[in-house]
């Protein structure tokens, strides 16, 4: 059988997987699946750049795709204005000076001789960076947090349509990554696993406690949409009399076609981006990647700067992250920060990539379907496969409630199951490089 | 006497929980740095072993409350430990049969053994989940103080009083039992000093006729220990959560990687390094400062970073270690 075939058959069965739950359960559901699995593919292109292209092990796709959330938010929602004036330059004048300090102790370091003066001057530069920071800040962020705390709190954002949010989503991921690659790249493999993470973690701290910013835990909802509201569309005589004629009632025919909207946007993005990755790894630049990932030292030796290189794509991977989580953000209308969890949004991504196959790109959109597919059904799924062997015992019974309750957490088993097999028997993935 | 008080207001806020805090992490980084140092891979499933270890634990604690066994002052669950023990000696050891085992024979790099204990982590977190569920348990019974913050009051007739807590005592008694053990095994057996031998050079150990599937065998039922014990001390201490489990690992890790991954005293200093930083940032001063400085009425708590942030304390001494001394405070085997 030859490749293309193989390829196309695989991503007919995803299609097909779908379809049948479009016809089984509703399109609703399998347009959900649809624009999650769009949004899966872009971050499992993401993951792929930096692991199936150099080699580098990134466990903190959530922190990266949590910040596209927050450019979101940033980006779209509508500033406060009396938050601005109560400390919002206060709030701003202190990150400037947090930064100033640390860029005043990075060039100290680098500039004076190394000796008891250069700890010195360091130590004093930190401790009072810090308190002057602190002293600016904390009383701005309690001014702000104090303007109408039940339905902002907040700064606002600056009132531009969500779609620019998305850019702005992979250039705040892009910035994290380069702080992260700036200090764990060129150590061991098992270092930038364990930065990531923790960034990762952090960033999400920041998002769920600094309230000022995206309102923490209280959540941002109703965020701007690129696509019309449905109720818009079923106040709309034309739009209702087209979905009559259809023969679909105005309703479902609105929020199909709102969803089908997004599903439009998302395609784009893909169909862009893989493009993008697709002429990446055909350049010399991706021969560099691949040669770089199979023989760092041989790499070296022929002059290439492996650590740049690497810091290079990590930030390009990290950054279609965001894109990704910007995406994501702007398609729920809401930020939650609570609902980041790094087994669903980091290891989940792990899994598309290495079942697509990692170093194709076309494996990492395959994974990022198949997977989400899977892990949106394993749930139905699993709840009915619990129906059917708990269907013998006595209704009341302490294992049969067990059981029947315990079905929700399948989905981290099946998952890890899955990338265990794969790993085991087919470590290339389904869809393997060239 | 101002002194004094700042002292025991130190010592209960501070000083007593960051011991027994870092006790705990440096359980759990032990079995982190012997993994790395013998298997030679970071084993991400570290922190849901530990979650597996005191649900088995706690299974075994709530049966034997159900019929009566207890262990007067002290808590049931040390009963009940050696039984969990047992029992995640039988899943590390079947995980390592039926998962690692394949890729040690084919000598796969380190970094596909790490995406392996990934997939081993989501099963082991998908099971704890599967079988306790996902919400906080409880399982700490007997007494709850060794000295209660009254009766410290009445004794000394300070104005500051000092809690001593039983599961705090119990994690400081059971890690310096344990580490003393771990030592001597490493140190003094002859499993010990091949599994040393096979941590600092595999191909010279495998010369003198070292037997790597039993150095490997023994491995794993040490961390087990390790890792159940590290589990039910932070239960006990704290609660039981499996998904604080799973966060534990960014400290682990910090902890090993700060001491010096592979090294066993760095473990048991990164441990402490983490947890002291962790508790001293994040407490609020105000307190001890009022006792010190009486004239100084400060405005805030007086308080470094929030605790919501103890992870960035861990991250950040991560990050200086790696800038500055990449292979940690103690000669690690890592570059």
């Amino acid at each position: 059988m030859n490749e293309t075939l193989k390829n196309t058959g695989l991503f007919a069965i995803v299609g097909v997987l779908i379809l049948i739950t479009g016809f089984s359960q509703s399109w609703n559901s399998a347009l959900l699946i649809v624009n999650m699995g769009l949004i899966s593919a872009i971050m499992a292109l993401g993951v792929n750049l930096q692991w199936g292209f150099a080699g580098l092990f990134n466990v903190g796709v959530m922190g990266f795709v949590a910040l596209g959330g927050l450019a979101a938010v940033l980006v779209s929602t509508a500033p406060v204005g009396e938050a601005w004036q109560a400390g919002g330059v206060g709030i701003l004048t202190a990150l400037v000076m947090g930064a100033a300090t640390i860029t005043a102790t990075v060039l100290v370091y680098s500039k004076m001789p190394a000796g008891r003066l250069r700890t010195v001057v360091i130590l004093a530069l930190l401790i009072g960076g810090f308190f002057l920071y602190r002293s600016i800040f904390d009383p701005s962020v309690a001014a702000v947090e104090a303007i109408n705390p039940a339905q902002a709190g907040n700064i606002g954002g600056l009132n531009l349509p969500i779609l620019v949010a998305w850019p702005v989503g992979g250039l705040l991921a892009a910035g994290a990554a380069w702080v992260i690659g700036k200090t764990a790249l060129g150590l061991r493999s098992d270092y930038l696993a364990i930065a990531t993470l923790g960034i990762a973690e952090i960033i999400i701290a920041i998002l769920k406690n600094e309230d000022w910013l995206a309102r923490g835990v209280k959540n941002v909802i109703g965020l701007p949409r690129p696509v019309p509201y449905e109720v818009d569309l079923q106040n709309d005589p034309g739009f209702v009399e087209s979905a009559t004629n259809l023969g679909i009632d105005p309703v479902t025919a609105s929020s199909l076609y709102v969803k089908l909207g997004y599903s439009l946007l998302f395609t784009a993005v893909l169909v862009i981006l893989l493009v993008m990755v697709q002429m990446a790894l055909k350049s010399p630049w991706g021969r560099m990647m691949r040669a770089i990932r199979d023989n760092e030292v041989a790499a070296e030796a022929m002059g290439k700067d492996v650590t740049a290189r690497h810091l290079q794509v990590f930030i390009l991977g990290s950054a279609i992250c965001g894109l990704a989580g910007a995406m994501m953000t702007t398609l729920d209308g809401q930020l939650t920060p609570g609902t980041y969890q790094p087994l669903r949004f980091t290891f989940l991504v792990w899994v598309m990539v290495i079942v697509g196959g990692s170093g194709n790109n076309f494996g990492a959109v395959l994974g990022g379907f198949l997977i989400w597919f899977l892990w949106v059904q394993v749930e139905p799924i699993g709840l009915f496969l619990m129906e059917t062997i708990t269907a013998g015992m006595a209704d009341g019974s302490w294992l049969k409630e067990h059981l029947l309750d315990s079905a929700a957490h399948m989905r981290l088993l099946t998952m890890g199951l899955i990338l265990l097999l794969v790993l085991r028997f087919s470590p290339r993935g389904l869809i393997p490089e060239k | 006497m101002d002194f004094l008080n700042a002292f025991v207001a130190l010592s209960n806020f501070v000083l007593i929980p960051a011991i027994a805090y870092g006790s705990q992490l440096a359980l759990g980084a032990l079995g982190v740095t012997l993994i790395y140092g013998i298997l030679r891979f970071s084993n991400f499933a570290h922190g849901d072993t530990m979650a597996f270890g005191a649900m088995v634990t706690i299974l075994i604690t709530w049966w034997m409350q159900s019929v009566g066994i207890s262990l007067g002052p002290l808590p049931t669950a040390l009963l009940a430990l050696p039984f969990g023990i047992l029992g995640c000696m039988a899943l590390l050891l079947f995980t390592d049969r039926v998962v690692y085992k394949f890729y040690r024979v084919q000598k796969a790099k380190p970094v596909i053994l790490v995406i392996v204990s990934m997939g081993v982590m989501f099963i082991m977190n998908g099971l704890v989940r599967f079988v306790i569920g996902p919400d906080d348990q409880r399982f700490a019974d007997g007494e709850r103080f060794i000295i209660s913050a009254r009766t410290f009051r009445e004794m000394t007739g300070l104005s500051e009083g000092l809690a001593f807590r039983t599961s705090q005592g119990i994690t400081i008694v059971t890690a310096v039992v344990v580490v003393a053990a771990l030592f001597w095994f490493l140190n003094k057996t002859r499993t010990g000093k091949s599994m040393r031998a096979y941590s600092d050079n595999e191909d010279l150990a495998l010369l003198s006729g070292i037997n790597p599937e039993r150095v490997v065998m023994y491995t794993w039922m040490l961390v087990a220990g390790l890792a159940t014990i590290a589990g039910v001390l932070y239960g006990l201490d704290k609660s039981f959560k499996p998904f604080t489990y799973f966060q534990l690992l960014l400290p682990i890790f910090a902890a090993a990687i700060v001491g010096g991954l592979g090294n066993p005293v760095g473990a048991i200093a990164g441990g402490f390094v983490i947890a002291f930083s962790e508790v001293m940032i994040t407490y609020a001063w105000k307190k001890v400062a009022g006792y010190l400085i009486p004239a100084w009425e400060p405005e805030g708590l007086v308080q470094l970073l929030s605790t919501d942030y103890k992870f960035a304390v861990s991250f950040v001494i991560l990050l200086i270690v790696l800038l500055f001394k990449p292979t940690g405070l103690f000669k690690g085997k890592a570059v």
